[in-house]
């Protein structure tokens, strides 16, 4: 057992977690874990997408149940059904997308979370003691500001001011070094380090290794819900965590990949130093240049976040270009609509089908026949060839072995099968071009499996497909070409068979820049 | 509350979905019957007695039956107005705006053109009341289809500002030399022809041939499929490539039109002259009816129907027992309540 | 254009735009709160029926006052079920209280059509006596009158300086934040749809027992709708209100005083410039967040919730 630090005047020396359990339909998020968090210390949770970190921390915060487990406070076992109990027991949380009124001012933010706030509001009051506490830590920020005006460094710092000022004495911080700058951040660690010194205890999620390796005093690996093992600091370096992070073995069975000559061929999808730019808490992409030829696959590997789903919703055109030019089948398709993008033969496999790509009320038939209807109408419009229809399903689903309720409405389909179903609509027309954006997300095996067989299959038959994926075993085992997003730059380029996990590990982690 | 696994097992026509939604709208009506019984009881009236009045007076008769198709034919109609952009998530408050905007560009065909024959006139009119509804919503569309504003606080607005421009006009320019609240009779054919001797006019002809082509235009044209997929995930549609801004701007001034054309059809069918005020809410009750039946025609045909029963009788209780004309609104009101309320008449059973 | 004239006008404006801006202050909480009433007419109809109907009873108008205050915050339960409890339509269920206000409304006050009242004291502020008489009766004003603005002031210093008032601005935005901070939405919701409505419910007293001295059917001519317009006008603030009720009640009174001087705008046209001037200044604003409707209201609207 690791012996905690000495903790100065702090009452929250200690939180435990015992064999947490929680799982989500289809996915068992954490699994048994245990875990320590001291006071005057700060823990890193590090780890892969859906390795469980945020789980966790969202049941230490309240927000969800565990389904088995216990959480001790001081050595006292505590229930936490909400996160108003959880900062009660003064535990509190800064999420990914800030919990903040932007139509109100800071001072109105923090002064909903005052825990003893008097009948009529002491504004002077409570602006000296935002003021006290921001001096104290380096927080300053304006509290008559709305917070619609202030920027993301700015929301953060509210945001942690927030849960000072409502007692906490726990801060669970997840990736928040995620919307940044580089400034920004060593302003943020310098925050971290003088609140440590005062005995509070942090809790940094996080998919950096630089910044953990910066700022952790404990170091906790989760890896696909459990334990990889938890390490101080003056034990941990890059490569021990990376290997701790992601799993060894590699799938056995590595595709022959058809080589082609890029020169000779013209590329199905081209971006030129394309840029982006980013709403609130989207990812900017920079400086992005990247071919996807026929025949080949282009898998897209980073930490969710980085700009995938940026890069996916670029190609398809619901994202314009800032800067530089994209091209379609050689044409110069920048300023072009999603639906010109899609008439030209270009097939998008968002994930989150429900959310994304598929009206929940319709027929499955119907959401089959959603994204041709130019194709499949009749008399100008006037009547749709359902017939037509019916044909092209059959013949997508036996080249896909799929099987699928024609006349059952979409939202009543379970995860894997509305995958399935969009799997099967965007094949029909044999598509030139498919962008495929984490699509065995959620799904049982078999349904992955056919997912990808299908990719495999139009890549055969001579499609471009630009795979994004947070599965590096399928990154591996599919791709001709490996890139890896970071920040939303492209922080490295392969073919799968010269690099391996670690590597790839470090560039989404945004560590040292290999092979550029 | 029954349990439905209790009762059904035990009588199996409990277990048909339709049975069970006939026998939540019974309840609901039999609820909102209730309710308005007691304001009758307290205001002094036998409840019963006035219930049977009512059905008495509408369906009893040859003439009150008439009365209620000719009540009818306004609601169906906006109803329609509010069902169509609703396909598409557009929330249309507007149908009282358009309507009088729709019946003053009619009423203007009709006092310019009063010279040409009818089958040219009406037709005219017809189009030009389409025009003017069209018009009046299309400024909510686009501000909408543009994200600038959204489409009921605009539709809201311009639904007060609707019934003045239509004063304006009367008390300038058109109004009758008796009478500044009303234009001149319209010649007879600027007149929807009234069938078998009663008040009922074309407008109900019109009226459930749009329903129809309604129902025909969603179910099988490729536009329809398209409106679905906007209405049912928006986002989604805009994905899968259809054109979204142009669908909003395009069905919220169709909308409109048929408003206009329910307009029309009030001035030109029923009324004979553009009078001031003359929609009483007809735009609203439009929306109630749709919202009520879920947009669907048939439902819209039930609800109008059972709207019109009551408003009709309500006239006619007025005429016989005393209560004033106003009261009606509260059965009206109470029905709505229930609807919005959405009892559960089983246990667990999802409404 | 006399000095006359031009005091008859803001005098009218006062007496008129006074239920007005009660009104409007009453819908700004609710909206603040995250709920529109479509159904304030019905709400306004209904509690100028009772206070009249009780004023005439009872002899005594605050009497009535005070049922007019209740029975607007009454309505406003209903429709505080409706859409908090029973989670309906919001713009559905004002239509239907509407609808409501209308017949219970012409129900309360069949027997009191042209029915005289004991009408609420009118005088003057302490120190304008000595002016010439044909101007003190211009603006002998109710105790209602008096106390509007400072309502205004106090719908202020509720909203944006008590605790409960920031929990009602945090409910109208972000409900779930609201709740996270160990708040409950739903009665807090309904705090100020009650509030709210007693506000209404004071102007609808006013103006049918201190102002008009009688009940007619409809008698609120669309100032429910009016009210709805001018809480977007003045950006739910309750004191941008009062330029908004003043300026919309003198535009009327202006109106009728060129009618009499015999110039040609038609008090038609000059009626739609306040829903014209609201819509314009949505356009301008458009863009702009920060002058949208609270959050959650904004959902409303989108039709979402």
């Amino acid at each position: 057992m690791l012996k905690p630090p000495s903790s100065t005047n702090s009452q929250l020396n200690l939180v435990s977690l015992r064999g947490i359990t929680k799982a989500f339909p289809g996915v068992l998020a954490n699994d048994e874990i245990d875990l320590d968090i001291y006071a005057s210390e700060v823990h890193a949770l590090l780890g892969e997408n859906g390795a469980g970190k945020s789980t966790l921390m969202k049941i230490l915060y309240g927000f969800y149940h565990l389904d088995s487990g216990q959480i001790f406070v001081n050595e006292r076992p505590v229930r936490i059904q909400s996160p108003h109990d959880a900062l009660a027991i003064r535990i509190g949380m800064v999420f990914q997308d800030f919990s903040l009124i932007p139509a109100l001012s800071v001072m109105e933010n923090l002064a909903l979370f005052l825990p003893q706030l008097p009948a009529v509001l002491d504004v002077n009051g409570i602006n000296r003691r935002i003021a006290q506490v921001s001096e104290q830590y380096s927080l300053e920020v304006n509290p008559e500001a709305l917070v619609s005006q202030l920027s993301v460094g700015e929301l953060q710092k509210v945001e942690i001011l927030k849960l000072l000022l409502a007692d906490a004495r726990l801060l669970i911080l997840d990736e928040p070094t995620r919307v940044l700058a580089p400034h920004e951040v060593q302003a943020l660690f310098r925050v971290i380090d003088s609140l440590k010194k005062d005995g509070y205890a942090i809790v940094l999620i996080t998919h950096k290794l630089k910044e953990v390796l910066e700022c952790a005093d404990r170091i906790t690996v989760l890896r696909a819900g459990r334990v990889a093992g938890t390490l101080l600091r003056p034990d941990a370096d890059e490569n021990r965590l990376i290997s701790m992070m992601f799993e060894k073995k590699l799938g056995t069975n590595v595709v022959t990949h058809k080589t082609v000559k890029p020169d000779q061929v013209q590329a199905c999808l081209e971006f030129r130093d394309v840029w982006t730019h980013a709403e609130g808490l989207e990812t900017a992409l920079q400086s992005i240049n990247l071919q996807v030829h026929p025949g080949e696959i282009v898998g897209v590997a980073g930490v969710s976040g980085n700009g995938q789903k940026e890069l996916g919703e670029l190609a398809m055109g619901l994202i314009r270009c800032a800067r530089g030019k994209k091209f379609i089948f050689g044409k110069d398709f920048t300023d072009k609509s999603v639906q010109d993008v899609r008439t030209s033969g270009v097939a998008f496999i968002p994930e989150n089908p429900l959310t994304m790509s598929v009206g929940p009320f319709m027929t499955v038939l119907q959401n089959m026949a959603i994204t041709r209807t130019a194709k499949y109408a009749r008399m100008g419009g006037l009547s749709m060839d359902w017939q037509a229809v019916h044909t092209d399903i059959e013949q997508s689903n036996q080249r896909l072995g799929f099987s699928l309720p024609l006349n059952a409405p979409a939202r009543s389909l379970s995860g894997g099968n509305l995958q399935r179903m969009v799997v099967a609509r965007e094949m029909i027309g044999d598509p030139r071009l498919i962008i495929a954006s984490y699509i065995t997300r959620g799904l049982d095996v078999q349904s992955a499996i056919a997912a990808r067989q299908a990719l495999i299959q139009a890549r055969d038959n001579g499609a471009g497909v630009l795979l994004i994926s947070e599965d590096l075993e399928e990154l591996f085992t599919l791709s001709d070409w490996l890139i890896v997003l970071y920040a939303g730059k492209i922080a490295g380029k392969f073919r799968p068979v010269n690099t391996n996990v670690y590597e790839v590990g470090h560039l989404m982690t945004g560590s040292k820049v290999e092979h550029a | 509350m029954l349990k439905t696994s209790e009762v059904a097992p035990r009588f199996p026509i409990f277990q048909n979905k339709t049975v069970i939604q006939i026998i939540r709208y019974l309840y609901m009506i039999l609820l909102a019957l209730v309710l308005f019984g007691v304001i009758l009881l307290i205001s002094g009236k036998n409840p019963l007695q006035a219930y049977k009045d009512i059905l008495t007076s509408t369906l009893g008769s040859a003439y009150g039956f008439s009365e209620v198709l000719v009540a009818m034919i306004p609601m169906l109609i906006t109803a329609l107005a509010v069902a169509l952009p609703a396909r598409v998530g557009l929330i249309n408050v507007g149908g009282e705006g358009q309507l009088y905007i729709g019946a003053a560009f009619a009423t203007f065909g009709a006092l310019t053109f009063s010279n040409l024959p009818a089958w040219l006139l009406l037709p005219i009119m017809i189009l030009l009341g389409m025009l003017g509804g069209a018009l009046w919503a299309f400024i909510p569309g686009y501000l909408k289809a543009i994200g600038l504003v959204n489409e009921t606080i605009t539709t809201l607005l311009l639904n007060s500002v609707a019934p003045k421009i239509v004063g304006f006009l009367i008390f300038g320019f058109w109004h009758s030399p008796k009478d500044t609240i009303k234009t001149t009779t319209f010649v007879d054919t600027a007149r929807l022809p009234t069938f078998f001797g009663t008040r009922i006019h074309l407008g109900l002809v019109i009226g459930l041939v749009l329903l129809v082509l309604f129902w025909l235009f969603m179910k099988y044209t490729r536009w329809g499929l398209e409106m679905r997929a906007i209405g049912n995930n928006a986002q989604a549609a805009r994905r899968n490539g259809i054109p979204l801004k142009k669908y909003l701007i395009i069905v919220m001034c169709v909308g409109g039109a048929i408003a206009g054309l329910a307009g029309m059809s009030q001035v030109s069918g029923f009324y004979g002259v553009l009078l001031l005020n003359f929609s009483m809410s007809l735009g609203f009750m439009g929306f109630m009816i749709s919202w009520m039946a879920g947009g669907e025609p048939l439902g819209i045909v039930l609800m109008s129907f059972v709207v019109s029963v009551i408003i009709t009788g309500g006239n006619l209780l007025q005429l016989t027992r005393g209560v004033p004309y106003s009261v009606i609104n509260l059965l009206l009101a109470f029905t709505l309540f229930v609807v919005l309320a959405r009892p559960s008449l089983f246990k667990g059973k999802k409404s | 254009m006399t000095l006359l004239a031009i005091l008859g006008v803001i005098s009218s404006a006062i007496f008129s735009g006074t239920s007005l801006l009660y009104t409007t202050l009453g819908e700004v909480i609710d909206e603040r709160s995250g709920i529109v009433n479509l159904g304030l007419e019905g709400v306004l109809l209904v509690s100028a029926s009772s206070g009249f109907a009780i004023t005439s009873l009872s002899g005594s108008p605050w009497l009535g006052i005070l049922v007019a205050v209740l029975a607007g915050g009454l309505m406003n339960m209903i429709l505080g079920y409706l859409v908090i409890t029973r989670k309906a339509n919001q713009l559905a269920s004002g239509l239907a209280l509407m609808f409501c206000g209308f017949g219970l409304s012409a129900l309360i006050g069949k027997s009191f059509v042209g029915v005289k009242i004991n009408s609420l004291p009118r005088f003057l502020l302490p120190g304008l006596g000595d002016l010439p008489r044909i101007y003190t009766s211009l603006f002998k004003f109710d105790p209602l009158i008096y106390l509007v603005i400072p309502m205004a002031f106090f719908v202020w210093w509720l909203l944006f300086r008590t605790r409960w008032g920031l929990g009602v601005r945090a409910v109208g935005e972000n409900a779930d934040i609201a709740y996270a901070s160990g708040r409950n939405p739903s009665r807090i919701r309904y705090q100020a749809l009650f509030a709210g409505g007693m506000l209404a419910g004071l102007g609808a007293g006013q103006l049918a027992i201190a102002y008009a001295m009688n009940w007619t059917e409809y008698m609120t001519a669309g100032r429910g709708f009016i009210a709805v317009a001018l809480v977007i006008f003045s950006k739910w603030h309750p004191l941008r209100a009062i330029i908004g009720a003043l300026l919309f009640s003198a535009a009327v009174a202006f109106q009728l005083l060129l009618q009499s001087s015999g110039v040609q705008i038609s008090p038609f046209l000059l009626d739609t410039i306040p829903y014209l001037l609201t819509l314009i200044v949505l356009i301008a604003w458009g863009g702009n967040r920060k002058h949208s409707a609270p959050a959650s209201l904004g959902r409303v609207y989108l039709g979402t919730e």
